[in-house]
């Protein structure tokens, strides 16, 4: 051992290649920030070899030479958490983009930092507790009216707490402190947390309640739980931007994390300029004010793009740690496996399957392991819901990323473009579907919509995979070769598809559909299927059945506000020509 | 300025010098042969022991004697207005005889993203007279959107014909080309260069010539140079720059050579892993930025290796780029020109640059009809090789009978001639008019009976 314990701060450059650097005495360890040259690039330490530490760096290194210092700062990459957050758009590593344009202008340059929270904004800020009393580590200390979320101040994690001193509300900024303990600790309003770590809770809960998310064939068919995780294939023209809007729009979550990584500049503009302009409907006010937004294009550094999504879960943790459901989206976890795959190759490591680092399988199941539902430290709730996006390179799901997806994730959205030319919206396969929720959540579907609703979500896939087989015989020998019985269960699960899957996201009543509504939807389709039956077997041929007018009215109640009178009198209708049909 | 000669390795477009006082990456390098000449390079990877250039030019000539000059700065590239109207080659030198650039700045040439944030969302339709463009497959202002071609196949004649008629209808705004040839021959060269001359285009154009002969490793820096100059044509100069690249194949072959000679860990197909980054570096350098009055948008040329879409250049490129406009063997042995296939291709942003106040209010449903009708009856010729058309039905043989004449009128068109976005939508809606109004699902009664010829002409009449 030939250094002591202190820590040598500076180190010089020795290697210079594309985005990795090598520096020679550094005192460093694996993940350590660092400032790189002269200009003081934002780097992280990836890997330590003999007297050399080998580093990415998160900006372009032309120019940089060899002998140039390199500056350990001692800490993790980390994220700025407090008051702030809500409404701002960031790139992979926390600096937010509307600062950076008026820092240096239209395009991003390098060697310039910016951070994370405004650090002269005052935040009126209201204790919910006072002198004396006893707080530990994640204790919420009282609140801050951010935007119309209010945003809860905790006593970080990693403190030990104590007995308080001294706490006044009052107008502050982040830096300032808000609180003393008896042992003279000051807390601020300001947290920073290492993003690659995971923030600590007490207890993870099961995932026994569904994420509502108001869209028919997710709730009713292919549910998240809260504090789940969910993949999104992404191919061509299928929809996926309308698909996430509206989950951001409707889902139950208090907030909504966006990172758009590695993704196209004018799409990612898209987003940008449309997210401040949706409305949440449940408030009317901004959906930007409970969102937060990460940007990292394609073209920006490829290090700051595999950071993107720990930044955003960090984040999304933090809310959830005030008791809040979160909803995270990574839009798409491929780019961020081709950045690892990319620092992998230039760390010259031995590849694995197409190129992508042996370690892929074990860092994408990390980051969806870092979604649950929680008891945070200071006994509240909440949860971090994970859908990440692939796009699988040819559409070719046998591929590394999707397979280790697919490995970890429970829900599986399968957006389908053929649905969508056919103009089927949502356009999600439901025979590819899936969700491994269905055993956990049947409970609470039991308690909170009916006991009857798992045995009529079975029945109805049922039908839909008849339908399938069917249809393949029909495309063969044509409809009429069919049983009769069987040419009722094309119907049948024509009006599945019609009336229960599709949804139409612009019209203002069918946009969000309640669990009663979706049950009561799905029953009154049912129930034409029982009715049909037993006019079939009483010996009603399947063009009688199949002229019953008044199912075709079942498809209006999507659009309808107040359904249940004009329900009733469907089903009251539907009984008499049944009726009828067997008087005849 | 100090000269070394400590070459320890020559390996293809790779020299490795030993020896140095610090060298910064990505530098630019001149290398003296033995008899003077000046070569170019830039350096790839620096440490204390060792430094390796890659050499733009070829590297014959180049020995333990020659020297190496690091010139302590990194490759920026002399730009000024006196720029349009001339011919540089692919390492930006005049070849065309004229006098040196006089530059008015000297930028870099690997140039920084543009922060999302800064970027104003593209919605200025194109026109570029070409049916299958405008009406289905719509070009915006600061997009990027490929031509996918294969080799034998015209897209050179698409790429000339779209420089050509390419405009904003209604604007008065200064355009200019930018149009950078990578790897490809001097007859391809001639037949670009005389048609821009011919037209006129000249001399509101920027052109690079890498040609197939030159250095394949100053292929590297040829777009980047190309794109340097239409962002100072564009953000500094508020012109509307058409960028055109050709051939991406040959850059990523380029690519793929000096990874080689790295000795790097290869990727799918041996590219190099970084390749996405690579290409996203050159591709996402188009767009508009908010309150700046020009934007760069993007033609990139590719030629598909066996007419295969899911090999690693399209796909990747797919990944980037806005859509795609996919050149048809099939269409092109045919004999129709432009041999666009219109159902691969898409434009991502076509959505934007259409309807009231762009074009015309019937565009969307127009084109998702004519996608549709054609789809359909494209489907169809398959079942025809099998039971014959005398076992279709009667709906089936109309839709049968759109495809092909969707393929002679919609796509077919003259190599001059260039169409308005009223006549293309027009002619959209005479092939509509074959197939009988009920079939006509997509579009709103209230459109078929302002547009439908049928009801068209009653007015008229």
């Amino acid at each position: 051992m030939k250094k002591g314990k202190e820590k040598r701060a500076q180190g010089a450059l020795k290697r210079i290649s594309g985005p990795v650097v090598t520096a020679v005495g550094l005192d460093a360890h694996m993940y350590d920030v660092v400032k790189v040259g002269n200009e003081e690039l934002m780097g992280e330490v990836i890997k330590i070899q003999g007297e050399n530490t080998i580093i990415q760096v998160y900006e372009d290194t032309a120019g940089i030479r060899p002998g140039e210092p390199v500056e350990n700062t001692g800490l993790s990459l980390t994220v700025e958490l407090g008051p702030g957050l809500l409404t701002s758009i960031y790139d992979g590593i926390q600096r937010p983009l509307e600062v950076l344009v008026d820092k240096m202008g239209n395009f991003i340059e390098r060697g310039v930092s910016a951070p994370g929270l405004s650090h002269e904004k005052k935040w009126e800020f209201v204790p919910t507790v006072k002198a004396g009393d006893d707080v530990k580590a994640g204790d919420i200390l009282g609140t801050v009216q951010e935007t119309n979320i209010v945003h809860k101040v905790m006593v970080p994690p990693r403190s030990k707490g104590g007995k308080i001193k001294e706490i006044s509300g009052g107008s502050f900024t982040v830096d300032e402190t808000i609180c003393i303990l008896e042992d003279g600790t000051e807390i601020t309003m300001l947290q920073r947390w290492p993003v690659r770590v995971p923030r600590p809770v007490k207890e993870k809960l099961n995932p026994d309640i569904p994420l509502i998310t108001g869209q028919r064939i997710l709730d009713g068919l292919f549910p998240i739980a809260k504090g789940g995780t969910a993949a999104i294939p992404g191919p061509f023209g299928s929809g996926k931007t309308v698909a996430q809007q509206q989950l951001a729009k409707w889902s139950d979550a208090e907030i909504v994390v966006y990172i758009g990584c590695g993704e196209r500049g004018n799409e990612m503009t898209e987003v940008l300029t449309e997210f401040p302009e949706l409305e949440d409907p449940k408030t009317g006010r901004p959906l930007m004010e409970r969102t937060v937004l990460i940007a990292n294009t394609s073209n920006m550094p490829v290090a700051a793009r595999e950071a993107s999504v720990y930044t955003g879960i960090t984040i999304a943790e933090y809310f959830r740690d005030m008791g809040y459901d979160v909803s995270l989206m990574a839009d798409s976890t491929s780019r961020w496996a081709e950045a690892m795959r990319e620092i992998s190759s230039r760390l010259e490591e031995m590849p694995g399957e197409e190129g992508y680092p042996a370690y892929l399988a074990a860092r994408l199941s990390e980051f969806y392991e870092r979604a649950g539902r929680v008891v945070n430290a200071n006994g509240t709730s909440g949860s971090v819901s994970v859908i990440g996006a692939v796009s699988p390179p040819g559409g070719d799901f046998s591929e590394p990323v999707t397979q280790n997806t697919l490995r970890i994730v429970k829900v599986f959205w399968a957006l389908d473009a053929k649905l969508s030319q056919r103009r089927h919206f949502p356009a999600i396969n439901w025979l590819n579907s899936y969700s491994l929720y269905l055993g956990a959540l049947n409970e609470w579907y039991d308690r909170e919509v009916s006991p009857e609703w798992n045995p009529l979500r079975s029945w109805a896939m049922g039908v839909l995979q008849k339908e399938a087989e069917l249809q393949e015989i029909v495309q063969l020998v044509g409809s009429d070769a069919l049983p009769d019985e069987e040419q009722v269960t094309i119907e049948v699960a024509r009006m599945i598809r019609e009336i229960f899957l599709q949804q139409n996201a612009y019209d203002p009543v069918d946009t969000y559909c309640s669990m009663t509504k979706q049950y009561d939807m799905m029953k009154s389709i049912k129930h034409y299927a029982d009715l049909a039956r037993t006019a079939q077997v009483g010996g009603a041929t399947p063009q009688q059945v199949v002229g019953i007018k008044s199912k075709n009215e079942l498809v209006q109640i999507k659009f309808i506000k107040d359904y249940e009178p004009v329900l009733e009198k469907i089903l009251k209708d539907m009984k008499a020509e049944f009726d009828a049909m067997r008087a005849a | 300025m100090k000269e070394y000669r400590t070459i320890s390795q020559i390996a293809g477009p790779l020299v490795f010098v030993e020896k140095t006082e610090p060298v910064g990456y990505s530098e630019l390098v001149n290398i003296v042969t033995a008899d003077g000449t000046i070569k170019r390079g830039q350096v790839l990877d620096t440490s204390d022991e060792i430094v390796v250039v890659q050499v733009f030019e070829t590297t014959a000539g180049i020995g333990r004697d020659s020297g190496i000059r690091f010139t302590g700065e990194t490759i920026k590239m002399p730009v000024g207005r006196d720029m349009l109207g001339r011919i540089l080659s692919g390492g930006g030198k005049p070849i065309d005889g004229g006098p040196e650039i006089v530059p008015e700045k000297r930028l870099e040439t690997t140039g920084a993203a543009i922060n999302p944030y800064a970027r104003a969302p593209p919605a200025d339709f194109i026109q570029t007279g070409i049916s299958t463009l405008d009406g289905t497959n719509t070009l915006v202002r600061g997009q990027k959107l490929p031509i996918f071609s294969a080799s034998g196949l015209p897209h050179n004649d698409v790429a000339l014909q779209i420089a050509r008629q390419a405009k904003v209808p209604g604007s008065t705004e200064e355009f200019a080309v930018v149009f950078a040839a990578m790897g490809i021959t001097r007859e391809e060269a001639n037949y670009f260069m005389a048609d821009f001359e011919k037209t006129g285009a000249l001399e509101r154009a920027v052109v690079f010539l890498n040609l197939a002969d030159d250095p394949a490793v100053e292929r590297i820096i040829t777009p980047r140079l190309a794109l340097t100059t239409a962002e100072y044509l564009a953000f500094d100069l508020g012109y509307h720059v058409l960028v055109i690249l050709t051939d991406m194949t040959n850059y990523c072959e380029a690519l793929r050579q000096i990874g080689a000679a790295r000795e790097e860990v290869p990727g799918r197909r041996g590219y190099p892993g970084y390749m996405y980054t690579d290409l996203a570096s050159i591709y996402e350098r188009a767009g508009i930025i908010k309150g700046v009055k020009g934007s760069v948008t993007q033609i990139p040329i590719l030629t598909m290796p066996g007419d295969d879409i899911t090999h690693p250049i399209p796909d990747l490129t797919g990944y980037i780029t806005e859509g795609q406009i996919v050149v048809n063997r099939e269409l092109h042995r045919k004999g129709i020109y432009p041999p666009i296939n219109v159902l691969p291709s898409l434009s991502r942003l076509m959505n934007l640059g259409i309807g009231k106040g762009h074009t015309r209010e019937d565009h969307k449903k127009v084109s998702d009809q004519l996608y549709a009708a054609y789809a359909e009856g494209n489907d169809l010729r398959g079942l025809v090789a099998i039971v014959g058309k005398d076992a279709l039905s009667e709906r089936d043989r109309m839709f049968l009978e759109f495809a092909d004449l969707f393929e002679d009128r919609f796509v077919r068109q003259g190599l001059y001639e260039d169409r308005s976005i009223e006549e293309t939508l027009d002619l959209g809606w005479d092939l509509l008019a074959t197939l009988p109004e009920e079939q006509l699902v997509r579009i709103d009664r209230e459109l078929i009976q302002k547009y439908h010829p049928k009801y068209r002409k009653k007015a008229q009449g």
